[in-house]
């Protein structure tokens, strides 16, 4: 049942050096289904995968709005996200109140992995179970910053976290220098495509308008979220045209497998 | 602490005799008994009054900067205007600062009063609008805007926000509606509302023009439809603008239709 | 009352609604602790007013037992800072005056401060409040350089912090008993050029973005002369020397005036402070020596 006598309580550390509680929680982000970021010079889109509970439910939703101009995926317990969505939000708004100012990304990465590395200090408390992709616009740009329940927090190019990522990943840095100069529609090709990636392994699922869902936001625009009949484009897009970054993406992950 | 009390002077208005103090209460200045700073005390315990310092002057943490609002609303539509003049005593320390606010598409806020005031009751209304967004998913219906407002007013009974609202808007079956509030939450639901500096100039033509009345039996009521109902209330600007010298310089006016809200501006004199 | 607020998000300024001498009762109340709670839970500091729970929880009573009271009134005062915003960029202007009353008691500070490299502060009102202003701004300044991200206060942040600041010592009825002008230029979304950024903010939080500003004696004088010079297209040369205009016709007549008076600037290039200087002033004219009308013993 235990793996070892070292990770039963969160403030003890194993004669290696390393917290298993931690290590624990950043196992639950891989659990969560896929969320795939990626940003251009002017945008930054995201794409994730829902699951549902049963046929009988309705998808999970895995993206949120935060402010006018960020928004999160998240990959890992929902339910401790919401708590952290609250958290980020109420940051935005008391951050507008004060100075009129929408909040800046890496200000608000940087509360919330503060927020997360306290529970990883404290006996009395558990590290949230969440990965966080956070896109948004600022002052400064684009951004995209992922979490840890660990409280690392990092800026990328572009990032997937959650079950099956390595996939996408693959795909990721095969393609990222292109994005820079990216049209908004090729950028959101990019994010399907990589998206894709985790499920093209797994025989009973694909994107469908019902489990896949894009974020956009960038210069101009607010950050806004695509589901529903407001995705079909977005998988028609990489139907239709299935030919040019689709042929450079790698086949199929053997490794994502590993994830799982 | 500074109280309620009616018809005391306004700091930042000129004195104003009780005989012609706007009815209701106003805040501010007052001589407090029972104050032994306070200059010319003849009662106060120590038997003489005191000096007050090197500027011989008291804070006032409340201060009227004038200006009006109006909501007029119709069938289907709600007119809600401002002037956007701030003053302070005698002065006009800037004549364009904004009093009205689109709190969502079917519903427009403009208050008059404290700016400070305004302006944090503007962004409280914001943040809660926020968040009633994100925990229901859809815009707060006017009715709920309004009981709302209320609540945040009242909230602050004991130190009152020193702001004088008029609500207009659409509300779920889509009837124009405005709502009148006064510094404390009480407030009616109406066709046509004036606040502020301007209100005892206004209130009685927009009772007669969009209530009918005090009109001649014979006279027979019309229902007044958006574009003589915005004429109306640019008339009512522009008069008020005239006999008024805390209102003036700007008008913003909101006109919301179940389209949505545009909002356009004239000009008022500047003097 | 308070317990009604877990769970939503609750601001200092919402707290402040209490009358000083309630806060005793306010600090013992079952749900204080929940409250305070909330209002801290922001890894920010809404204002640079904390310790106030800690010190409201020992309200001290003066001698007649009334809860002790706060700076209600100015002691040593600066008076008027004038202040234009030109086509490229902001001018702003201030004697070097404080005074004790009637008593010219410092005659050489600066009534002006360097909040970033693209905004100036200057003050009207209590010399010492506005110290306290500064330091304020000085520490949020302070926490951006820390992030070392690339983002910083704007002359607008500055304008509504201290608007909220004021706005919050108000509602203690603590104030801070100074008229704030912040000038400075705002960069523009995206590379587009900066924009200069004229604001005030007073003593009870009243607070707008205007294209002239004068305050104190000032507004009396200044506001109509700097309407009067103010074109959509002046330049910040010629605002200067309107403000300077305007600071000699300030010293022939507002008492609390010293002919020594610094002149700032913010344009693209950045803040420069101006060193102080002095106002070429004439006393010689006919109308000063013999009256304003001729055999008129009395003062112009």
């Amino acid at each position: 049942m235990f793996r070892n006598q070292y990770d039963t309580d969160i403030t003890t550390y194993s004669p290696q050096g390393r917290l298993h509680q931690v290590e624990y929680a950043m196992e639950a982000v891989k659990q969560g289904s896929a969320v795939v970021g990626l940003r251009s010079n002017t945008h930054v889109v995201m794409a994730t995968l829902k699951r549902s509970a049963s046929e009988l439910a309705s998808h999970q939703k895995k993206l949120s709005v935060i402010d006018d101009h960020i928004g999160v995926a998240i990959a890992g317990l929902t339910a401790d996200a919401r708590v952290l969505s609250r958290f980020m939000r109420t940051e935005c708004l008391n951050h507008k109140y004060v100075y009129e100012e929408p909040l800046a990304l890496s200000r608000l990465a940087l509360s919330v992995a503060d927020k997360c590395q306290v529970s990883t200090q404290r006996a009395s408390k558990r590290p949230y179970g969440v990965g966080l992709l956070i896109a948004g616009y600022d002052q400064t740009g684009p951004h995209l910053f992922q979490t840890c329940p660990s409280g690392n927090y990092y800026e990328y190019m572009a990032m997937a976290i959650g079950s099956r990522s390595q996939g996408a990943k693959t795909y990721l840095e095969r393609t990222f220098e292109q994005y820079k100069d990216c049209s908004l529609e090729e950028l959101t090709k990019h994010a399907v495509i990589a998206l894709r990636e985790t499920v093209s392994s797994s025989k009973d699922t694909e994107l469908t308008s019902e489990n896949t869902a894009v974020s956009i936001v960038g210069k101009g625009t607010k950050f806004t979220i695509y589901e529903d009949d407001e995705v079909k484009p977005y998988l028609a897009a990489i139907e239709s045209d299935d030919t040019e970054p689709a042929a450079d993406a790698p086949p199929a992950d053997s490794t994502a497998m590993t994830d799982a | 602490m500074s109280v309620l009390r009616p018809n005391a002077s306004v700091m930042g208005l000129p004195y104003t005799a009780p005989g012609n103090a706007p009815r209701g209460f106003t805040l501010g200045e007052h001589v407090d008994p029972e104050d032994p700073l306070e200059v010319g005390n003849s009662s106060n315990p120590h038997g003489k009054p005191r000096a007050i310092g090197p500027m011989g002057r008291r804070f006032q943490p409340y201060k009227n900067n004038g200006g009006t609002v109006v909501a007029v609303s119709g069938k289907d539509y709600s007119v809600i205007a401002s002037d956007t003049r701030l003053g302070s005593g005698y002065s006009v320390p800037s004549r364009n600062v904004s009093r009205i606010i689109k709190l969502t598409d079917k519903c427009v806020l403009a208050s008059s009063g404290m700016q400070s005031d305004i302006a944090v009751l503007h962004k409280v209304l914001r943040i809660r609008l926020t968040q009633y967004q994100y925990a229901h998913h859809q815009e707060m219906s006017l009715t709920a805007i309004s009981q709302m407002l209320s609540t945040m007013l009242y909230y602050r009974r004991f130190q009152p926000y020193y702001t004088f609202n008029v609500l207009g808007g659409i509300d779920a079956e889509g009837h124009g509606w405005s709502y009148s509030y006064d510094a404390i939450g009480s407030h009616e639901k109406v066709r046509a509302v004036c606040s502020g500096t301007g209100q005892n100039l206004l209130q009685p033509i927009l009772d007669n023009q969009v209530e009918f009345r005090q009109t001649a039996p014979e006279k027979k009521p019309e229902e007044l439809s958006l574009e003589p109902c915005v004429e109306l209330v640019k008339d009512a600007f522009t008069s008020a603008g005239e006999r008024d010298i805390y209102t003036g310089d700007i008008v913003e006016l909101a006109k919301v239709t179940a389209k949505g809200v545009e909002i356009e501006k004239f000009e008022l004199r500047s003097d | 009352m308070l317990g009604e607020l877990e769970g939503t998000v609750v601001f200092r300024e919402l707290l402040a609604l209490f009358p000083t001498s309630w806060l005793e009762r306010i600090s013992s109340h079952p749900s204080s602790e929940a409250a305070e709670k909330t209002v801290t839970m922001s890894g920010f500091k809404l204002t640079s007013g904390s310790g106030r729970f800690e010190r409201d929880a020992n309200v001290q009573s003066s001698a007649s037992g009334e809860p002790i009271r706060h700076t209600q009134r100015p002691m040593v005062t600066g008076s008027s800072v004038i202040a234009m915003r030109c086509v490229d960029g902001v001018v702003i202007g201030a004697d070097t005056l404080a005074s004790y009353g009637s008593m010219a008691r410092f005659r050489k500070i600066s009534r002006l401060h360097k909040a970033t490299d693209m905004c100036v502060v200057g003050a009207g009102g209590d010399l010492s409040d506005f110290q306290q202003l500064t330091t304020m701004v000085d520490k949020e300044t302070n926490r951006d350089y820390c992030f070392n991200d690339g983002h910083g206060l704007s002359p607008k942040a500055i304008h509504q912090y201290v608007a909220r600041v004021m706005y919050n010592r108000r509602n203690k009825m603590d104030p801070l008993w100074n008229y704030v002008v912040i000038a400075g230029m705002q960069n523009g979304d995206d590379g587009e050029e900066a924009k200069p950024v004229l604001g005030l903010v007073d003593l009870v939080g009243t607070h707008f973005e205007s294209e002239v500003i004068a305050t104190g004696f000032g507004e009396y004088l200044g506001l109509p002369l700097l309407r009067k010079a103010y074109r959509e297209d002046i330049t910040v040369a010629e605002g200067k020397k309107v403000v300077e205009q305007i600071m000699k016709v300030l010293f022939y007549r507002d008492a609390r005036t010293i002919d020594r008076v610094q002149i700032a600037t913010v344009t693209k290039d950045g803040v420069d402070m101006g060193e102080p200087f002095k106002l070429e002033t004439e006393w010689s004219y006919k109308a000063f020596v013999d009256g304003a009308r001729a055999g008129d013993m009395s003062t112009w």
